[in-house]
């Protein structure tokens, strides 16, 4: 583990005892649960190379058990955790060794679903999926859906502001929120929005909240947005001799006006994993795989699908298939949406990247990548949400023979080039402990500072989530110092008033 | 740069900003403020003032107006993605994109007819500012759903970035979120980058005549429901639906469902919606141009852009609440009103002049909540009123904490936001 961490509190940890009886009587019985081996299941996220056992694990039920606790933390500053379903690519759930760990698993009630202002209140335990079941028998279904959907809970994605194939056309997790209670790290229990649009009228509380990766509040009650499942949806398979014209594609499509449900690229090594893997019907001789997913009303999807398939023989395509029938268009996602296990067959490790590039950029980085392979010596698989550029190389390295190391260097090597040409460090994984310390390369310090300026007028003593995001923790006394001050001449040309 | 005393700031309202400052580039933007925090003056920040109607009026020493920050910086039709300094005038992006044939799909109202003046004026800046949005909303967000980075100065007088250019992006705080909808209480943005989409290729309006608003609310509810992927749901009562597209529609009641999209879609959607909605009332279409211009006239709140100055409040609810709402308020006070998403935003004029904000927001309370803004009101009955809807301690409490942070000398816009 190459991140260092905050130095633990030896103050909290020779109290841990007190600590554990004063949360037993906020929540009784197994709410609370300190046994070493029971809080081995916690002790990591998805980023599984990354692991710490916490001080205390507390798996509240209500609201009024979350504001007490953090309000006993806040007093005896003791660092807490939230954790969702721990499936974070990023570290975000990764326990620290003097913190609590806030298990949000049993906040799993859907509260309300209205279907006349189409909107679903839960609690932030509900898995993603579990939103889309909790509608769909009267043909709704909530759009955003990252491909850990099965598992991971919706404070999760609130706190990542995650994405899936649908983003494309249906935005982000922020795009689809409407209102949340949350508590600070004070114990306060603070309400957003709620059926209605724009939350509150005054800041965008709720564009903050989302995608701040548990570092501003903890998450109790979420609104969203749901949709009328579209008439129908078809998934054309294209492949391309080389990525350049696979990408050239994408760009076209978009350029025609076409925003489709879903569109997917994958490289040549993705691909045969994939194949082998669920034999999902994949060419296998083609550099380039792309899944463009049309949905809507049937007269949209055949016009589309026809338009799109002119697109992609005008730039080069070798097969194109289009599914007819849903088994067929489940059978071209299932290659793709195991991608994941997959590469994993083929790997004894592998580490997943999320950096976004601008769509045109996309040959430049690929001819990147290949050229680190050489340089670590090590391979790389690529899956891509080609329509918004959000890469996802997967280096391949195997720990027991000490490539770790290697293949972190190698994911921060794509990282750093994902920022030259114009992207960004993480499209919808988050920053957590992994690419913390990535942030100076997209970040100065007074950008920084500023995002640093929010958590402070959320929680001023950092005992929230702490070391992750922000490679350096300043403290909010020195952040909230002015450094402009009257009579000192900060800066020459100074309009005089 | 320029301190000009002569120049009065177009539309500056409350106390006179008598000296105008009108920075060329980001470093002299940075230096205003600076100043500013160093003098203890406040300063009143806008684009070119069209939107001065807005918020509370800003009591303060000097205008700060972005409107020489100027130019698309970047436009990438084929990556869909723009960036301009916060000056560049939203008329000239909005050809831009036209000329592309893409467009902001926020749809953002063109306050200029409420406010007595006219259209097209307003920055980029401004826009993102103060969050706009229009009809398309319930669909596609508002405008801070489309922005993906900006660069601003704060109240700290220091340049910071957020976000960047791609759509998809986690890294750090969406602080770009946190700047739209601040009304420049926060940072002063130097340049945005927006996401823009393609226009679409045809649209359609499906109109119900005759309906009462409830029964107009549980039609909209029934399109919205349905697979017809609506882009506009608006109901115009009696007396507002004469007063669109130069009174066209006549007298009657008009509930109107947008559908927009690739041709042989709209069509087939229209088909389908008009089966389902044709029970429910007499059905009129609206085709191209006259189904734009009806939007237009919705977005831009028409039936209330009279010239007067009676108070306008835009209030948002719950979409199957409006209604109620209005014939809640109808008991204590003259009000006249339209409904824009599906219902749940609704325009209320206060006919006796009054702006009524207790009794206002107590409705939006009874109805289970929402929030409500006087956006038109003349500067004393703002200077009296929260504009803006008040909030919990706790949430009144984050905002405060937020302000604190980034302008702890207040010398942004003070006030502005109550
Ligand atoms: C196989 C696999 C595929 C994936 N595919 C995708 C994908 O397609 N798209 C995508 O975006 N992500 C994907 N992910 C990443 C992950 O699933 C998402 O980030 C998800 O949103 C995390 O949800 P969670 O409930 O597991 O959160 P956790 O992992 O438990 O926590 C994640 C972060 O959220 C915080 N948090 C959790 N709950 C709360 C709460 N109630 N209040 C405040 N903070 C909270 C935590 O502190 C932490 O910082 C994938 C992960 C895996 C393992």
């Amino acid at each position: 583990m190459s991140i260092a961490m905050p130095k633990p509190s030896a103050a909290v940890l020779s109290r841990r005892e007190e600590i554990v009886s004063a949360l037993r009587a906020i929540v009784p019985g197994e709410g609370v649960v300190d046994a070493t081996n029971e809080m081995r299941v916690f002790e990591s996220d998805g980023l599984t190379a990354y692991r710490q056992l916490p001080l205390v694990v507390v798996l509240p039920q209500t609201v009024k058990q979350v504001s007490k606790v953090l309000k006993y933390c806040h007093a005896n500053d003791i660092p807490v955790v939230p954790r969702g379903a721990g499936t974070s690519l990023s570290g975000g759930a990764l326990p620290l060794e003097d913190g609590v760990l806030l298990v949000l698993s049993k906040f799993n009630k859907v509260l309300d679903v209205d279907f006349d202002n189409r909107c679903a209140v839960v609690q932030p335990g509900v898995t993603n999926l579990g939103i889309t079941k909790a509608v769909d028998h009267r043909g709704f279904y909530y759009a955003p859906d990252p491909s850990s959907q099965i598992a991971c809970s919706i404070g999760g994605n609130i706190a990542e502001n995650s994405g899936g194939v649908h983003c494309l056309k249906y935005g982000l997790t922020t795009n689809n929120v409407l209102g949340l209670e949350f508590v600070t790290m004070e114990g306060e229990i603070v309400r957003i929005g709620g059926k209605h649009l724009d939350a509150d009228g005054g800041y965008d509380m709720l564009g903050l909240m989302t995608g701040s990766e548990g570092l501003l509040g903890v998450v109790t009650e979420v609104t969203v947005r749901i949709l009328q499942a579209p008439e129908t949806a078809r998934a054309v398979l294209i492949g391309f001799p080389t990525s350049e014209q696979g990408g050239e594609c994408v760009a076209a499509i978009i350029a025609r006006g076409i925003i489709p449900g879903g569109m997917e690229m994958m490289d040549r090594p993705a691909i045969h994993a994939a194949e082998d893997f669920v034999l999902a019907g994949y060419p296998r001789d083609v550099e380039a795989l792309l899944i463009v997913e049309l949905d809507g009303p049937k007269a949209e999807v055949d016009h589309l699908l026809s338009a799109v398939e002119t697109i992609a023989r005008e730039n080069g395509a070798t097969t194109t298939r289009v599914s007819q029938s849903e088994e067929e268009r489940a059978a071209f996602w299932a290659g793709r949406k195991a991608a994941f296990p997959a590469v994993g067959r083929i790997s004894p490790d592998y580490y997943c990247m999320d950096g976004t590039i601008p769509r045109k950029e996309l040959p430049r980085v690929l001819a990147g990548m290949k050229e680190m392979e050489k340089k670590y010596g090590l391979k790389v698989a690529n899956v891509f949400h080609a329509g918004d550029g959000n890469l996802h190389p997967l280096v391949l390295y195997d720990a027991n023979k000490g490539e770790l190391e290697k293949a972190e260097e190698f994911g921060n090597d794509i990282l750093r080039l994902c920022v030259e040409v114009g992207g960004v460090l993480t499209g919808e994984h988050g920053v957590g402990v992994e690419k913390r310390d990535l942030m100076p390369e997209m970040f100065s310090e007074t950008d920084l500072k500023h995002q640093q300026r929010v958590k402070c007028a959320f929680d001023a003593k950092h005992l929230l989530n702490p070391g992750k995001v922000f490679p350096q923790l300043h403290r909010c006394a020195e952040l909230g110092r002015m450094h402009v001050h009257k009579g000192e001449v900060a800066f020459p040309d100074l309009p005089r008033f | 740069m320029s301190a000009n005393a002569a120049a009065k700031p177009a539309g500056a309202s409350g106390a006179e900003a008598s000296r105008l400052f009108e920075p060329t580039s980001e470093d002299a933007l940075r230096d205003v403020i600076a100043g500013a925090v160093s003098e203890e003056v406040p300063l009143l920040v806008e684009g070119t003032g069209s939107k001065s109607g807005l918020g509370r009026p800003v009591q303060a020493g000097a205008t700060l107006s972005t409107r020489k920050l100027t130019g698309v910086t970047l436009y990438e039709p084929e990556e869909l993605v723009l960036s301009a300094r916060a000056g560049t005038p939203i008329a000239e992006i909005e050809a831009m994109l036209d000329e592309k044939h893409q467009r902001l799909e926020f749809e953002p109202i063109d306050y200029g007819p409420l406010h007595g003046r006219e259209r097209g004026l307003g920055t980029i800046g401004g826009v993102v500012a103060c969050n706009l949005a229009g009809p398309r909303r319930l669909k596609q967000g508002a405008a801070r759903d489309h922005v993906l980075g900006v660069r601003a100065v704060s109240g700290r007088a220091e340049i910071f970035k957020s976000g960047g250019r791609v759509v998809k992006n986690v890294t750090g705080y969406d602080l770009s979120k946190g700047i739209a909808g601040s009304f420049g209480t926060l940072a002063v943005m130097s340049e945005v980058t927006i996401k823009v989409l393609p226009k679409s290729e045809a649209e359609t309006t499906l109109l119900l005549r005759g309906l009462d608003d409830e029964a107009a609310s549980a039609a909209m509810a029934l399109a919205l429901g349905s697979p017809a992927e609506a882009s506009g749901a608006a109901h115009l009562p009696m007396l507002t639906a004469a007063r669109v597209m130069d009174g066209a529609l006549g007298n009657e009641p008009a509930t109107a469902i947008r559908l927009d999209g690739f041709g042989p879609s709209v069509e087939a959607r229209a088909k389908h919606l008009g089966t389902v909605l044709e029970e429910r009332g007499r059905l009129e279409h609206l085709h191209g141009e006259e189904s734009r211009a009806f939007w237009r006239d919705v977005k831009d709140a028409i039936p209330f852009a009279d010239g007067s100055e009676r108070p306008v409040w835009r209030v948002s609810v719950a979409p199957t609440s409006g209604h109620a709402l209005v014939m809640g308020l109808r008991r204590h006070a003259a009000i006249d009103a339209f409904y824009d998403w599906q219902g749940g935003l609704v325009w209320l004029r206060m006919e006796s002049g009054e702006a009524e904000a207790d009794l206002v927001r107590a409705g939006v309370s009874r109805i289970g909540g929402g929030h409500a803004t006087l956006v038109r009101a003349t500067d004393q009955v703002r200077a009296a009123t929260e504009v803006f809807q008040p909030h919990a301690p706790a949430l009144a409490g984050l905002s405060r904490r937020l302000k604190e942070q980034f302008d702890p000398a207040g010398v942004l816009n003070p006030g502005k936001m109550g």
